[in-house]
């Protein structure tokens, strides 16, 4: 089945598992018809698609070295595209992003705006020349066009910073899903999860990650468009929500009008459970001013084009011309869902908040509100809550409160779809952590394992040796990820926007310039990637000890002081140093044309 | 000036073109955002709410397909093209 073949039967494949998976969704439906619980419908769907996971990542199984780093580099641009879409997609993406669109609106969709455009810049600066380059990893890159180790094990260094930072969010995130669904402790939930995503890429690598990816996307594409059509169609909203939800956002606006933002006073706010927000700013209308938004989206934008984890896997097309055209497919995919979360979370707030419509409970009296089944079920996992602050005896807009997550859970059982939606959700959002989890713990691992231990530490070892290393860092790594995770430490959006931070703070300049600009020299990517990481986690240091900060550069924006330290640095270092010499010179020359070999053999 | 100076030439020229439609998108247009949102977009919504939803997604997504495009005409028009692959 795998190899050869298998590449030229891909869609044959992939089409027999969708209609596998959608006729496991009319079995589950069925049987939830005849009486089959909630809590085994969610265990049989989180069960099931990992477990198809889990032979997905046995059957791509492999002993050589370019099978493991880059999938052979056979993969086509269509399913590579998908796969990236995976790898993108965090648990964050599925589960909290309509929820955060809900709550802060216009200021929180310029995260859409920069998770979408930065592909802009992998596809136009990046991808197509460092798939030319032919490296296994983006520290190859650094450190064969700079050359040396220290350029080399500062690019690891900056890839682990940000990589983990971002990882222990996706495990914490399988570990909510896991115990949620399995009915199991957090604390052991996130081993679960951690073992689900080693199942995937331990004997595989990249092989057998991007083909799990493949068929995570498909599984969380559809756990997210389906409910969102669904209950769009249920509230009479229109039958293709983005195209026809015009009326429910000025309905929204109409009705904030209407209630009014009442601010709570602190004492009030004591009351309501940690991590429940209330509905306190506008839904459409620009809430936010021009640098705000433009901050943030550009810091998100350099991010995506810094992550390695995002880089990697242009690594795996069969040619250059294909990692653009895979680009651009990546983005499609992605595209499907980031423009559905906004729709969802038009549909979830207005189905809360609108008096007229059944579900609406805004307006009505607490104690009828408190006596919703659904609202007990959410009040009881902590994922909303309503209080009589002014003792009127009806329910405020400043009176309720929600999680983040429960847009993206809660609003299809408050619709009133049946509950074999809530359990493909849960499906959805595994697969979303699961994925990224895998590609972020790969990046990791790979460059340890190839740039630190097989090019600085023993070039001689051989592949088996090599892939034998490689795994038991997978595992080192997952294990170290899982353990923090389990401290829950931070909130899963916090870190994932850092990461994006970081990677940009110290990656993004030394990777661009080494490909547009020739005079760029070792010495002074090495100063990019020091000072830029090194002042970027300064500056995010000061500022959440109570710094003020400057140019309002957030905590969630301190990469673009990072990466402007860094750009500097590197010019002015480079500029003082001497040029590269000629051979590299002649190095960049070759990477920025597609045709002739790539700069590093087939197996290095 | 080499064959090979001249495709970079060209290809700086639609990196900049690029970049220039992307800033349009990403950037630009935010900078008006409150202005802008007084305008009723494509269907029905407020026009920027309408940008951050689904038109600068969508114009980035065509942009790097374009990109793609004109980039592979000046690998062929250069002779730098790969061979053998899809």
């Amino acid at each position: 089945m795998i190899k050869g073949n298998f590449i030229d039967n891909l869609p044959k494949v992939y089409g027999i598992y969708t209609g596998g998976f959608l006729a496991f969704i009319i079995i589950m439906s069925i049987a939830e018809q005849m009486g089959m619980t909630a809590k085994t419908i969610g265990i049989c769907f989180v069960a099931f698609t990992v477990a198809i996971y889990a032979i997905i990542g046995y059957l791509s199984r492999t002993a050589q070295a370019d099978a493991y780093y880059v999938a052979g580099r056979q993969v086509p641009t269509v399913f590579n595209g998908m796969a990236t879409a995976a790898d993108w997609m965090s648990g964050a993406s599925f589960v909290a992003m309509a929820g955060g669109i809900y709550f802060k609106g216009y200021g929180y969709m310029a995260l859409l705006v920069g998770w979408t455009g930065g592909y802009v810049l992998v596809a136009s600066l990046l991808a197509p020349y460092l798939r030319k380059f032919g490296c296994y990893t983006v520290p190859d890159f650094i450190g064969t066009r700079y050359g040396g180790n220290l350029s080399r094990f500062m690019a690891v260094v900056v890839l682990t910073v940000a990589s983990f930072t971002y990882v222990t969010a996706q495990i914490n995130a399988t570990g909510t899903i896991a115990s949620v669904a399995l009915d199991i402790p957090f604390q052991y939930a996130v081993y679960v999860g951690l073992v689900s995503i080693l199942l995937c890429s331990m004997l595989g690598g990249m092989r057998g990650v991007t083909w799990t990816q493949v068929a995570q996307y498909i599984v969380l594409i559809i756990a997210y468009l389906l409910p969102v059509f669904w209950i769009s169609n249920k509230m009479g909203a229109g039958f293709f929500p983005h195209f026809m939800l015009a009326d429910e956002v000025s309905r929204i606006a109409e009705l904030e009008a209407q209630f009014g933002f009442v601010k709570n006073s602190a004492e009030n706010l004591k009351e309501v459970p940690k991590g429940l927000a209330g509905i306190t700013k506008a839904h459409s209308a620009v809430n936010a001013t021009p640098w705000a938004f433009i901050s943030l989206a550009l810091a998100m934008m350099m991010g995506t084009a810094s992550l390695p984890h995002v880089m990697m896997r242009y690594f795996t097309t069969p040619s250059v011309k294909a990692a653009r055209k895979s680009v651009g497919w990546s983005l499609f995919f992605i595209f499907l869902l980031y423009s559905s979360a906004p729709m969802l979370a038009t549909l979830s707030k207005l189905s809360l908040i609108d008096p007229t419509l059944p579900t609406g409970i805004i307006g009505k009296s607490i104690s009828e509100v408190q006596a919703i089944d659904w609202y007990q079920n959410w009040n009881q996992a902590n994922l909303m809550f309503v209080s009589d602050f002014n003792g009127n005896g009806t329910l405020e807009l400043n009176e309720f409160f929600m999680g983040g997550k429960a847009v993206v859970l809660a609003t299809p059982e408050i619709a009133g779809l049946p509950y074999v939606i809530s359990g493909l959700v849960a499906a959805g959002g595994m697969a979303a952590a699961m994925s990224t989890a895998d590609g972020l713990i790969l990046a990791i691992a790979n460059a340890i394992s190839h740039d630190v231990y097989y090019k600085i530490i023993d070039p001689k070892a051989e592949t088996a040796k090599r892939l034998v290393v490689a795994r038991v860092l997978l595992v080192v790594i997952g294990f170290a990820g899982a353990t923090i995770a389990a401290l829950e430490i931070q909130g899963i959006l916090g870190s994932v926007i850092w990461a994006f931070d970081f990677a940009m703070s110290g990656l993004f300049f030394p990777l661009v310039l080494g490909v547009w600009w020739k005079r760029a020299n070792k010495e002074g990517a090495v100063a990019g990637m020091f000072l830029g990481l090194v002042s970027g986690a300064a500056y995010l240091v000061w500022v959440r000890t109570g710094g003020s900060g400057f140019l309002g550069i957030t905590q969630l924006t301190f990469g673009i002081f990072g990466s402007a330290v860094s750009l500097v640095a590197m010019v002015v270092v480079s500029l003082m140093t001497s040029a590269p010499n000629a051979a590299t010179q002649k190095m960049v020359d070759e990477v920025r044309i597609p045709s002739g070999k790539s700069i590093l053999g087939k197996q290095h | 000036m080499s064959k090979q100076e001249q495709h970079w030439e060209k290809s700086r020229g639609l990196l900049f073109m690029t970049l220039a439609i992307w800033f349009v998108f990403s950037i630009g247009i935010f900078l008006f955002g409150a202005e802008m949102n007084e305008v009723t977009g494509p269907f029905g919504y407020p026009l920027t709410y309408w940008f951050t939803c689904q038109g600068s997604l969508g114009a980035f997504v065509i942009l790097i397909f374009w990109f793609a495009n004109r980039q592979e005409k000046i690998d062929e028009e250069f002779g730098f093209s790969e061979r053998g692959d899809d």
